[in-house]
């Protein structure tokens, strides 16, 4: 039974392109915000340090510009989301209003939690995120179609392709990001596996 | 044709394939910290689920703990709230706890592999990326995230996807006073910070044959500073060895049997690889970060190069051209999941022994061992003492000043000499704070010299 429908096949809204490769969890989400046991109030702290040293350095941070207030698709460069696991990073992205990250590559445990949290994040060459970069600073305000059945993305008249891994495409087009239900589908198949496992009650 | 050590754990843990590519896949040991965990134990209470195999469920509480010596001592009320609440997740859903007031704590990377925890073959998950640590025993281990830690509490498994597996040889001899920490650094420096996404990394070759498991430790901890999920060096009579006797390690008969089919875990000889690197052991140095990303490092007696994107020479203070030895230090850390290991304050007691060394003045110097195991053994060798005289503080175990989520932090813009494992922007609590990453035994040198200096200098005088 689907209480709610989760499912997620498109994601349509205005982009916030922030720059840069190797931008890392702590970047995203210091530390000391993860003494919390709950992730309520995460989107406060997205990119907090890095906003304050850009506010003073006088180059407001992209997710501090006006151009891009509302914006809901972030478009990002090469190994976004590097290092620590800590899923507070995309749970403070997603809790402040974005809904899809589209980058070159992405650091895989930042990746899988976005999938797990409902937040597609897809890839595409670096041709495309420079286009798409390219449109986002210099139209703001141009919409962005991301087409997950289609495996494409639209802005501004134009359309590229974006990449998505067969079984997370389907996770979102079916509403089956939240894979608790999923697993606990298989049963005693799990306890069979683990039966099998030639270490097991070694 | 032959498979790699990856693709025979992967296939034996397969418990089915959910979609093209994605599969169901089981994971033998769980590991948990008080970061990662209790929003997956919340979303346990709301769904009424429980832990599936608690027997294969153990936790430590590493990050937020305090290193002032008493466990219950927080100076900051939220660290020690998350702290309670793994305790209390813990004995509620019925997973083993290194309690800390029983003085049984430590970095989970650390205490799982002493108590013989992590074994070859096995598929290893924790809400921590350093998991990939546990692979230098030939397991695949690796990072996840909160709501995955909730579905394999509640199922014992997890949604994956096959990765590539890259063969990294490091073939030759190292020179003195190059440590397997500067290999890491040098390879993660050679491919770069992102190289790995999408591959397991296969440590091999002389180098990694030769390395204790320690050594092992910190090259496999270090995986994920070049972007792969997991690396892992295949096991053998190095591994079994280690294992051996430890609180889960196999007795008897099982023994034998485990260690029969640790041996054909191994990677076949004719395995194919996705991708294959060799590096020449006697290219590498010492090895020091200048910038904040783990690639970006230089050997000892290098210069800070030019050639970089973005504002990272303005973040560190550093110019250009400047060579990286004689950069002044505020702070000395050794310690982390990295190099918080016993051998790695062997190696620099070893360093310090008899030479009326002491911590330059201006500098906080720290030796935060990596667990109680491992702090009780420093004590009952002496080697404590030969920190203390020389001016480091000997603290609890934990995280500590690796992770910036407990009290030991850096102030400012303060620089570091750190063992740890990253030099992001305000890893070390500092949003303005500076890490260079080195080597346990080059952070002592620092921390002596109250500047990067080259440890070798003193090593040769020694020898």
């Amino acid at each position: 039974m689907i209480k709610n429908d989760t499912r997620i096949a498109r994601v349509t809204g205005r982009g916030i392109s922030i720059r840069g490769d190797d931008i890392d969890t702590d970047q995203i989400l210091p530390a000391r915000y993860l003494k919390a046991i709950s992730f309520a109030g995460m989107e406060a702290h997205a990119f907090e340090d890095t906003r304050k040293a850009a506010c003073d350095a006088g180059h407001p941070h992209p997710l501090d510009q006006p151009r891009f207030a509302g914006g809901k698709l972030l478009l990002v460069n090469r190994n976004f989301g590097c290092g620590s696991s800590r899923e507070h990073a995309p749970e403070s992205l997603h809790r402040l209003g974005i809904a899809a990250v589209i980058g070159q590559s992405f650091g895989e445990i930042f990746a899988g939690n976005c999938v797990s949290i409902g937040m597609p994040c897809v890839t595409a060459s670096a041709d495309v995120i420079a286009a798409l970069q390219e449109i986002n600073e210099t139209e703001p305000h141009t919409e962005f179609v991301l087409d997950l059945g289609r495996q494409n993305i639209s802005a501004g008249g134009r359309m590229f392709p974006i990449t998505l891994s067969e079984g997370r495409r389907k996770q979102f087009l079916e509403g089956t990001w939240d894979s608790t239900a999923v697993l606990l589908g298989a049963g005693a198949l799990i306890e069979q596996t683990l039966a099998e496992l030639p270490s097991h009650g070694a | 044709m032959g498979q790699t050590l990856y693709e025979k754990v992967f296939n034996r843990h397969v418990v089915r394939e959910i979609a093209p590519g994605q599969y169901q896949l089981l994971a033998s040991l769980h590991l948990l910290n008080e970061v990662s965990s209790p929003q997956a134990f919340e979303t346990l209470r709301e769904r009424g689920l429980k832990i599936r195999h608690p027997a294969l469920t153990f936790g430590s509480s590493d990050h937020s703990i305090s290193t002032g010596g008493r466990h219950d001592d927080f100076a900051d009320p939220m660290a020690a709230e998350q702290v309670r609440t793994m305790g209390k997740n813990m004995a509620e859903f019925g997973a083993s706890y290194f309690d800390p007031a029983q003085g049984e704590h430590g970095i989970i990377h650390v205490v799982a592999p002493e108590r013989g925890l992590t074994q070859p073959g096995s598929v290893i998950v924790c809400g921590d990326s350093h998991t990939s640590t546990h692979g230098a025993f030939g397991a695949i281990a690796f990072g996840i995230g909160t709501s995955q830690v909730r579905d394999v509490l509640a199922s014992q498994t997890l949604l994956m996807e096959k990765l590539k597996v890259r063969r990294i040889d490091i073939t030759g001899l190292l020179a003195p006073g190059v440590y397997a920490k500067d290999v890491a650094l040098h390879v993660i420096h050679v491919l770069g910070a992102h190289a790995g996404v999408g591959y397991a990394y296969e440590f091999g070759g002389d180098v990694v044959d030769c390395f204790s498991m320690e050594e092992r430790m910190t090259l496999c901890n270090l995986a994920i500073e070049g972007g792969a999920r997991c690396g892992y060096v295949n096991p053998d009579q190095t591994t079994f060895d280690y294992l051996h006797g430890r609180d889960h390690a196999p007795r008897g008969t099982a023994w034998d049997r485990a260690v029969a089919e640790w041996q054909r875990v191994r990677s076949d000889d004719d395995a194919v690889y996705d991708d294959h690197i060799v590096l020449d052991a006697r290219q590498i140095e010492p090895m020091v970060t200048w910038g904040t990303s783990p690639d970006q490092s230089v050997p000892v007696g290098g210069i800070i190069p030019g050639d970089h994107a973005g504002d990272v020479l303005d973040f560190m203070g550093f110019a250009a051209g400047q060579p990286i030895i004689g950069t002044r230090i505020d702070v000395a850390f050794i310690g982390s999941c990295t190099n918080g290991r016993l051998s790695d304050f062997e190696a620099v007691a070893a360093y310090l022994r008899g030479r009326d060394l002491h911590v330059a003045p201006h500098v906080r110097a720290l030796t935060v061992p990596g667990s109680r195991r491992v702090r009780n053994a420093l004590i009952e060798r002496g080697l404590d003492r030969i920190f203390i005289d020389a001016g480091f503080q000997f603290r609890d175990a934990g995280c500590s000043l690796c992770c910036g989520m407990n009290a030991d932090r850096l102030q400012g813009r303060e620089i570091c000499a750190s063992s740890s494992n990253r030099n992001f922007r305000g890893r070390q609590g500092s949003p303005t704070g500076r890490t260079l990453l080195m080597s346990p035994v080059m952070v002592a040198a620092a921390a002596i010299a109250g500047e990067v200096a080259d440890a070798r200098h003193f090593l040769g005088a020694a020898a």
